[in-house]
């Protein structure tokens, strides 16, 4: 059993979760440092401000600490297939029969200690002969608990975990641990308190047993096809692999899933492996599509596949899948356009390559070369929006940039005016129009020692220059005159 | 033994839908080159973008997104890799200042020509909406007739317009339905000497079934997302010059088309 807060922030300041309560903003939970300085979930968060002025309060995120929690548990199959979640912070483990595999508890303990410790967990555990047992030790005892009988006997009331005047009544009637409450006559304590009271009980005891709900497993979407003959004919391999894709759309249909990434193993009967792997986009559980995006792959392959003297098997695996509603094609057949753009996505990246299909994304940046990402199309399905520029300028920006800017040589003014002609590409340019400068710095801030002047990078004078014969071209003097003696030019960029 | 690729490429065939008439048009905004090419540029037909010199290539490059950016939807715009070394990166904020949404473009990068002609094909064939931007550098020998008339098929089917860009090509014969020379033209200045909006000296080389050799002057206008035309603005009446083509002969023009 472990506890599952996570202890974030900066270490001298005490950490408040907090959540609003009926409209109060309330501490829901704290980390070890709020703890010892009093204040305590349920505390509003305006009382604790007013004891403790620097506490750093974060809004609690139940959602994010189930899914953390889930993911942690999925973890704790390396122990025992049996596992289930006790939100909102534990885990139980069903260890029956698996012990032996790590040299007893004190072996597994120590282990789930270790790996926890490297995610950055505290951990709090306790075995039992029931789960609820386990829990209610690891979360009311004193650890580590050595007598487990005697430990459960000496839980709170609260282990119970009744109703809030269930549990005052039989503190009131001076029951004030459990094992107190287990000497009592169970139909004595029933009639008041509830058969629910007696069942807990019982269970925390270990008299009663109950499975527990354990964390189900996917099987995972894994499809072969092996032959008893090695198969080297074509149609007969493309019926097979058109079989397996087959299989897979069935069980991803069933799950509701689309699958993202698709790696075919084909094994040829002298040993040899050969494996393809294809991504996609957006999930897709459609088999004609595969078939066509393995088909990519195989044609973009350096050196043809070769059968030789025939494939043994064929596996089919789905390493990356995601959730896919069933769709239902309208009377017309027609795919969406959306889904055909995604298809092309898809295609172009199987033949081309991930880079080689990109979408621009804006980078917060304002060095020029910098102020894009360029990104995979398959990663970024929701493009992000570029912000538009004021209306009635003409374009500040040019529409190709050189990487790296291209050296020209300049006839300007010095130290500060735009350039008069320059010569690019063998080829001299006379400057009829010009714009500048536009004045970039450089991200001293970035730089080791940046602040203290010149040590900050060169900054850049930016002009926006049309020559004579009406080509636009984005020019720069790389450094001002006071920043270094002799400051280059550079062509960046080409406007429309 | 045959490899598995081609048998693959067997099964995975897809039967084209059948051909559509295009009934929209780009409209360029510019009444003369407009009523030109009967009401603007017409969808789902190649239209082939020549640079007038290799130093023109942005600005062939910003006519065709000019006009991308009418069609509205989305683009694919696809590009040699070795356009980046002489051309430049394409930049979306540069995209997003001509009055476009970069985020409704796709970049494609190709490793060649072979490459990026295949992929254009591809492209065209999604049946989406939109606009297919192919930019070819050089001579290209790999776009024979067969491409090209392959290229315009497809486009046909979709109803996709293909925009073409040629950077240090000669215009050659092609199945396309109009060919243009771009180049980038004076602007009309703004205070203090400011370079001023994109302009283009633009000239129709040849259009299918229609009248050629006229030129124009075109200022984009990326607010409105059309061209206005600087020569008016300027004194300067429009005028449709006949000149010669630049080809050698007509004759071999028209029966290629």
């Amino acid at each position: 059993m472990q506890d599952a807060e996570v202890c974030a922030g900066s270490p001298d300041a005490p950490l408040v979760l907090i959540a609003r309560v009926r409209g109060a903003l309330r501490i829901a939970a704290v980390d070890a440092h709020a703890r010892s300085l009093g204040l305590t979930p349920g505390l509003a968060l305006a009382d604790a401000r007013a004891r403790q002025p620097d506490v750093v309060a974060v809004p609690m995120d139940e959602a994010a600490d189930r899914h953390w929690l889930e993911r942690l548990a999925k973890g704790c199959w390396r122990y025992s297939p049996l596992v289930a979640l006790a939100p909102p912070d534990a885990i139980s483990i069903d260890v029956s029969g698996a012990l032996h595999l790590f040299n007893g508890e004190a072996g597994l303990a120590e282990d789930l200690s270790a790996v926890m410790a490297g995610e950055g967990m505290s951990l709090r555990y306790a075995f039992a002969g029931t789960d609820e047992g386990a829990l209610a030790l690891a979360r009311y005892a004193p650890l580590p608990v050595d007598d487990e009988a005697t430990a459960l006997r000496a839980l709170p009331i609260s282990a119970l975990n009744l109703d809030p005047q269930a549990t005052l009544g039989l503190e009131r009637a001076g029951l004030k641990t459990l094992g107190a409450v287990a000497t009592r006559p169970a139909a004595a304590i029933a009639a008041r308190f509830g058969k629910k009271a007696i069942d807990a009980l019982a269970r925390i005891l270990g008299e009663a047993n109950r499975p527990i709900l354990a964390l189900p497993h996917a099987a995972p979407l894994r499809f072969e096809r092996r032959f008893a003959e090695p198969i080297a004919h074509q149609a007969m391999i493309a019926n097979a692999l058109l079989d397996l894709m087959h299989d897979a759309a069935r069980a991803l249909e069933e799950r509701g899933l689309g699958g993202r990434r698709f790696g075919l193993t084909m094994a040829r009967s002298d040993g040899a492996k050969h494996r393809l792997v294809i991504e996609t986009g957006t999930p897709t559980r459609d088999p004609a599509m595969i078939l066509r995006l393995f088909d990519e792959r195989i044609g973009a392959l350096a050196d043809p596949l070769d059968p030789g003297f025939g494939y043994d098997s064929l596996t089919l695996k789905i390493s990356n899948a995601e959730a896919l509603a069933p769709q239902q094609p309208d009377l017309s057949g027609e795919t969406k356009p959306e889904g055909a753009l995604a298809e092309l996505i898809d295609r172009l990246t199987t033949r081309l390559g991930r880079s080689a299909v990109q979408r621009l994304i804006p980078n917060d940046s304002h060095i020029p070369e910098q102020a894009q990402l360029a990104l995979p199309a398959v990663e970024c399905r929701t493009p992000q929006r570029w912000p538009a520029p004021p209306p009635g300028e003409p374009p500040a920006r040019p529409l190709f940039l050189f990487d790296p800017p291209q050296p020209v040589e300049v006839i300007a003014e010095v130290p500060d005016g735009p350039p008069h002609r320059f010569r690019w590409r063998r080829t001299m340019h006379e400057v009829r129009l010009f714009e500048g400068p536009e004045r970039i710095a450089a991200e001293w801030w970035q730089r080791k020692g940046g602040e203290h002047p010149g040590k900050g990078g060169l900054t850049r004078d930016y002009y926006r220059i049309e020559d004579a014969r009406g080509r636009r071209y984005w020019l720069f003097r790389h450094g001002l005159y006071d920043e270094k003696p002799d400051p280059r030019w550079f062509l960046h960029g080409l406007f429309a | 033994m045959r490899s598995v690729p081609d048998f693959l490429l067997r099964q995975s065939f897809c039967p084209n839908p059948a051909p559509t008439v295009p009934s929209a048009r780009l409209k360029t905004g510019v009444s003369a080159v407009d009523a030109a090419l009967g009401g603007g540029f017409a969808l789902g037909r190649v239209h082939e973008f020549y640079a007038a010199q290799s130093d023109d290539s942005a600005a062939v490059a910003g006519f065709a997104a000019a006009l991308a950016i009418i069609g509205g939807q989305s683009i694919i715009w696809i590009r040699p890799k070795a356009a980046m070394r002489s051309g430049g990166v394409m930049q979306g904020a540069g995209w997003a200042e001509l009055g476009g949404r970069p985020e409704n473009i796709l970049f494609v990068r190709a490793p060649d020509n072979k490459a990026l002609l295949r992929a254009t094909h591809d492209a065209l064939r999604t049946t989406g909406t939109g606009v297919v931007v192919a930019e070819i550098w050089g001579r290209a020998s790999e776009i024979d007739l067969t491409v090209n008339r392959r290229l315009s098929l497809a486009a046909e089917q979709s109803g996709l317009p293909l925009l073409m860009i040629r950077i240090d090509a000669e215009p050659a014969p092609s199945a396309a339905e109009t060919r243009w020379s771009v180049a980038s033209a004076p602007s009309r200045g703004l205070a203090a000497k400011a370079p001023g909006h994109p302009a283009f000296d633009i000239e129709l080389l040849r259009q299918r079934g229609g009248q050629a050799g006229l030129n124009w002057r075109l200022e984009w206008d990326r607010d409105r997302h059309l061209f206005g035309d600087t020569a008016t603005s300027r004194a300067l009446l429009p005028l449709p010059v006949r000149r010669p083509i630049a080809d050698a002969g007509r004759g071999s023009l028209r029966r290629v088309a």
